[in-house]
């Protein structure tokens, strides 16, 4: 009898722990819908999404500026990034010396593992000086903050690409080595096609790590609050928006803060069903 | 002893032969040449990347490693990291502390109990798939929200703590889940064979076998922890001190190094501290790394 009701009273235990990540999904929605949505409307939509200026003090809250920003540094990361990982990626599956693949694989881990802190520092303190020395101007820029996030998604994008480009079969790479093709060929024609779906999740997760980042992007991006101005100047990005700010912020400045929070939260659900969507058709090829 | 030496002399002379075929290939595939060229570039740079920028920190910044650095109270004298690094493992081992066992009863749920396909169990994927995906400074705004100001916690190292919770919650669940999948069904029938309930199953059979991949996920969940700013920046606060209780605000090592650097008065103490930061997260993936190469060989061995 005990025994029974010991293993209904876990069974249930259980099924409430995995309940929990529904609840704090939910909890998220709604602590952020509810707090940033009435800032939004008091603001006024357009006013919030396409105001080009943002002057708390003077009540003017624009965060276009901040949506470019975040696009922009994104997109720069992404030209940046993405060619390098996806070769690296290739590198690791079709290139690798048996002997040396742990050991890169290991570094690809480390580079994950690497806090965004440190990568923000590294960026200050050798990347911001070097801009700085190359173009005669601030080394805080968009470009500035393009490379470091470039950097950032590497391991991000390899480390999805590269299990998706394995998991095609080998008669594909062989039936192309037969044909005559070239190693190259056989990889690039018929392996990289066949894993698209996983190619396109990798690069969609690292949109998503890049957009996100929050850290490495304050402190090499110089934040001004201006409508981007091309890749050799400042720029600010939603999450800087929110770090800088919200220390000091009160009443309806602190609400426009969790509102840009929104904004964003809003870009990753959509980056999310993407990547969610895209796993799901290269698990179906 | 002649064998060894075959494979060696053919080894020897693999190598010569491989950059006879790449030059060969440039003059009959120039195009398959230069894309190869181009893999081991992009290889290089990442490799390379990775080297200069751990090398870089490290020199610059093991000479800063002074013994002021660990005092055990921070002034602008010192700028001594030490209350920060005790923050740091406070919050670590208190967001672990809740969790893991969290997680883990998750993924126990999800494998051994949930019929698969059901609607409860792909809610649960979904919300748990999204949550790995929100960036931690999403975690940072709900924990200012949520477990600072509603609940009255205000900034302190349990609120920090809790946010993290929710922000490490998917990773040990997804590392739960795999390792007990991992677990042959032959283990779980033979206790069920013996008379063992399914309670006891799950805790002396199952659990045991999966704990390997359950660690390596509860390693790199540390890993996140230690290195993890924008969630805590304003759910724990920076104060740099060790507080009384949970309930007191304290600053981790991250943000402490954050603060540093963005203060720009202590450059050589944020070196210092950057240092620390990659030898916890060196020290982190080596052991996840032992554990995956653990996880490997058994079941090879099997």
């Amino acid at each position: 009898m005990t025994h029974k009701f010991s293993e209904r009273v876990m069974k249930a235990v259980f099924f409430v722990a995995a309940c929990a990540s529904v609840l704090a999904v939910a909890l998220i929605c709604i602590f952020l819908f509810t707090n940033g949505i009435p800032a939004m409307t008091e603001i006024g939509v357009s006013d919030f999404l396409f105001g080009q200026k943002w002057k708390p003090s003077n009540k003017i809250f624009g965060i276009l500026p901040f949506i470019l920003g975040s696009i922009y540094v994104t997109a720069g990361s992404v030209v940046i990034g993405v060619p390098t990982a996806l070769l690296t990626a290739i590198f690791l599956a079709f290139y690798c010396p048996k002997r040396l693949y742990p050991i890169l694989k290991a570094m690809v881990n480390l580079m994950a593992g690497i806090p965004s802190v440190v990568y923000g520092f590294f960026g200050l303190v050798w990347i911001v000086p070097m801009m700085r020395d190359l173009t005669g101007k601030d080394g805080s820029t968009m470009l500035t903050a393009s490379i470091l996030l470039g950097i950032m998604i590497l391991p991000t994008v390899t480390g999805v690409v590269e299990p998706a480009l394995r998991s095609v079969p080998t008669s594909y790479y062989e039936g192309a080595l037969a044909l005559g093709a070239t190693h190259e060929r056989s990889v690039f024609r018929t392996v990289i096609p066949a894993a698209k779906s996983g190619v396109a999740a990798g690069i969609v997760l690292g949109i998503g790590r890049s957009i996100g980042e929050t850290m490495a992007v304050i402190m090499v991006a110089g934040n001004q609050t201006w409508m981007p101005q091309g890749l050799l100047k400042g720029i600010r990005t939603l999450t800087a928006n929110i770090v800088m700010e919200m220390g000091y912020a009160t009443d309806l400045h602190r609400s426009a803060l969790i509102a840009t929070g929104v904004v964003l939260f809003v870009f990753i659900l959509l980056i999310n069903l993407c990547v969610s969507a895209l796993k799901r058709r290269s698990a179906y090829e | 002893m002649s064998r060894e030496k075959v494979i060696k002399t053919t080894g020897g002379k693999k190598n010569p032969g491989r950059i006879e075929a790449y030059l060969n290939l440039w003059k009959r595939h120039p195009g398959s040449a230069f894309v190869a060229s181009l893999v081991w570039l992009a290889a290089l740079l990442t490799m390379g990347v990775l080297i200069f920028l751990v090398s870089f920190i490290v020199i610059k910044g093991v000479r800063h490693l002074t013994p002021d650095l660990f005092a055990l109270s921070y002034n602008t004298d010192n700028v001594s990291l030490l209350p920060a690094l005790i923050n740091t493992l406070i919050i670590t081992a208190f967001s672990l502390l809740v969790a893991v066992p969290l997680g883990i009863f998750a993924a126990i749920f999800l494998v051994e109990y949930a019929n698969k396909g059901s609607k409860m169990v792909n809610l649960i994927r979904i919300t748990a798939e999204t949550l790995q995906g929100i960036p931690s400074i999403i975690y940072g705004l709900f924990g200012l929200l949520f477990f600072c100001t509603t609940i009255h916690w205000g900034l302190s190292l349990l609120s920090g703590s809790m946010t993290l919770v929710i922000m490490i919650l998917p990773l040990i669940i997804r590392t739960t889940e795999e390792a007990l999948l991992g677990v042959p069904d032959t283990y779980r029938e033979a206790s069920f064979g013996l008379g063992a309930g399914k309670l006891r199953t799950i805790f002396r059979v199952v659990l045991p076998s999966a704990i390997p991949g359950i660690l390596s996920g509860v390693v790199l969940a540390t890993g996140r922890i230690v290195g993890e700013t924008a969630a805590l920046l304003y759910t724990a606060g920076s104060v740099a001190k060790v507080p009384d209780s949970l309930m007191g605000s304290g600053r981790s090592l991250a943000v402490h190094m954050y603060v540093l650097s963005t203060e720009g008065l202590y450059m050589d103490q944020a070196y210092a501290t950057a240092v620390v930061l990659l030898v916890f997260v060196l020290v982190l993936n080596g052991v996840s790394a032992l554990i995956a190469r653990r996880i490997s060989k058994a079941s090879t061995g099997n």
